[in-house]
């Protein structure tokens, strides 16, 4: 790769990036336009907004190359993406978010749930869960934007992290949530175009739906300790109830596929809209765009199986064994195979399709932290209210204190939770907020303390979970083994491996349910 | 089905275009369904009394 053609093609995508947020910036003029857009955000803009904030890096090159690993029964969380969080999301929960939140004048997904249950506490402590959980996510998200500088502009690693985290932060800072959506649908189109190329030239490289039936013949070529965790081939479900079943349906189908309704990030989207139509014609381009986005990887990265096999004898996993470790490491196959199977003009807008993502979805976090920690939980909680005029210093002052934060743990949190970070936020966002949010939209009978005990008992239940029972997370989060010296409380069974969505969810919707009925009998 | 070596995988590619030839229908059958911008109950910079006693 030709690192002077890589760096004009990144120096004219910055220049279009920081003119889309200068033109944020221009059309800003209240509180309203910084924190949701001015309500009058374009269908086509909010929903390519919502998909590219939706999907990192991560998303892209991390679950392609667990597709490679597992195979195509990913495509469910593909299926339930589009279905729950793009049908269910714009079209019910959507044209309701909107609706309430205009007629509440929330500006924020906390601000929705507070004046929805006339609560600064639910607005305060939500802003607080999102200040302090978010930069976790954030952080991981800005140090797959800053690999990508690293490795590919021969930057060092400090100076990348703070190079890609301050041009975002810039136009977020003074574009506000119009220059997120701006620059987010400049991102998203690019993201959509890399995809489709990716898609249509390894189709056409392995003969295309006949590629499956190729695959499906190599089921016998898994390796052994996959096929004792239940694997049965690239293009078949695991073993139902084997441990990598409940790893794939648990953490990653239901865990992801679920937990994208209650994100702060994307729900606040909804709010961006004039009215319920823009919401209905948004699902057409924004269902189009998680099919692809999220489609592509999962059956690009299962058929680099078939792809290396027929040029290398190897399958996937066997290209990309780390020789320092003799272990693989999946988050180079995609990478490996752009290498070895696309034109060399791809690998340059590949490049710029991975920087779109992490840029997009950094914005958007970017925004709701600084909101959550402005306005949220400094002016409407802890300041009650008060200094209305001062929304957007708060605001702004909220996004550098996110900036500062995300940069502080993308510099010096272990390696292991950061690879968890993206797990932990979607799974707390889930339990805490989901509950909250459905009762907020379609229960009367939600009662203010119903909601604080769902979330306090949905916070708690999960974070238990978590620190004591989920191997994947206790092991690397450590509390666990230095109070009772194991990784896990139940290592070596089935609940070592079920996610912790799986227990606070239910546990938080149970308790609003009831402590809800029960205020209401007592009233 | 289509060389998939499961129902279950074959029935997740199916539906995942199905899903968003929903969203597509859906969207063209409710093209025009408009629901204006209601008036905010609160003034937009309003200091809300809430109460906080749950």
């Amino acid at each position: 790769m030709n690192l002077q053609i890589l760096l004009i093609i990144i120096g004219i995508y910055a220049l279009i990036v920081g003119y889309l947020g200068w033109l944020g910036y221009k059309s800003t003029k209240s509180a309203s336009d910084y924190l949701v857009g001015g309500r009058q955000i374009h269908p086509v803009l909010m929903s390519l907004a919502y998909g590219s904030t939706f999907i990192s890096t991560s998303a892209i090159v991390g679950f392609a190359g667990v597709a490679s690993m597992m195979g195509m029964g990913l495509l469910w969380l593909t299926m339930l993406n589009i279905f729950i969080g793009i049908f269910i999301a714009f079209a019910i929960f959507g044209t309701r978010t909107r609706r309430i939140g205009a007629e509440l004048d929330a500006h924020t997904f906390p601000e929705l749930l507070g004046r929805r249950f006339k609560s600064r506490f639910i607005q305060g402590f939500s802003g607080f869960i999102i200040a302090v959980l978010m930069p976790l996510y954030a952080a991981a998200v800005m140090i797959g934007g800053a690999r990508f500088l690293e490795v590919q502009l021969g930057l060092n690693f400090s100076l990348s992290l703070f190079v890609f985290a301050s041009i975002v932060v810039v136009y977020v800072f003074y574009g506000g949530l119009k220059g997120v959506v701006y620059t987010d649908a400049f991102q998203g189109t690019i993201m959509l175009v890399g995809m489709l190329v990716l898609l249509g030239y390894t189709y056409s490289h392995l003969g295309g739906f006949s590629s499956h039936q190729a695959l499906t013949d190599m089921s016998s070529l898994v390796p052994q300790k996959l096929v004792a965790d239940g694997h049965r081939g690239w293009t078949a479900m695991p073993e139902f109830n084997s441990k990598l079943w409940w790893t794939m349906v648990s953490t990653i189908i239901m865990g992801v596929g679920i937990g994208v309704l209650a994100q702060p990030q994307l729900c606040v989207r909804f709010m961006t809209v004039k009215s319920s139509k823009e919401l209905y014609r948004a699902l057409i381009p924004g269902s189009i765009f998680i099919l692809i986005m999220t489609g592509v990887p999962y059956i690009v990265g299962s058929l680099t199986n078939l792809y290396f096999w027929q040029k290398e004898n190897k399958i996937a996993l066997a290209m990309v064994v780390d020789p320092a470790t003799g272990k693989p490491n999946i988050d180079k196959l995609i990478p490996t195979y752009i290498g070895y199977a696309m034109p060399e003009w791809f690998a340059y807008l590949f490049m710029v399709t991975l920087l779109a993502a992490a840029m997009s979805t950094l914005s958007g976090l970017f925004h709701a932290i600084g909101t959550s920690i402005g306005r949220d939980l400094y002016q409407q909680s802890i300041a009650k209210g008060n200094h209305q005029e001062r929304t957007v210093p708060f605001a702004k002052t909220g996004i550098l204190v996110a900036f500062v934060a995300t940069i502080l743990l993308a510099y010096n949190l272990a390696p292991g939770i950061i690879a968890i970070a993206t797990a932990l936020f979607f799974g707390m966002c889930a339990a805490v907020f989901l509950p909250a949010y459905i009762s907020a939209l379609f229960w009367k009978g939600a009662t203010r303390t119903g909601v604080v005990s769902g979330m306090l008992t949905g916070m708690f239940s999960w974070g238990i979970w978590v620190l004591f029972f989920h191997e994947k997370e206790s092991s690397a989060l450590g509390l666990s083994n230095m109070l009772f010296g194991k990784t896990s409380l139940v290592s070596g069974t089935t609940w070592a491996v079920v996610d912790p969505i799986l227990i606070g969810l239910p546990l938080s919707a149970i308790v609003t349910v009831v402590v809800s009925l029960m205020k209401n009998r007592q009233s | 089905m289509f060389g998939f070596g499961d129902f279950w995988v074959a029935a997740a590619y199916l539906l995942c275009i199905l899903s968003t030839a929903l969203c597509v229908v859906y969207g063209l059958m409710h093209w025009n369904d408009d629901e204006e911008i209601p008036a905010a109950v609160h003034p937009p910079d309003e200091n809300l009394d809430f109460e906080e006693t749950i």
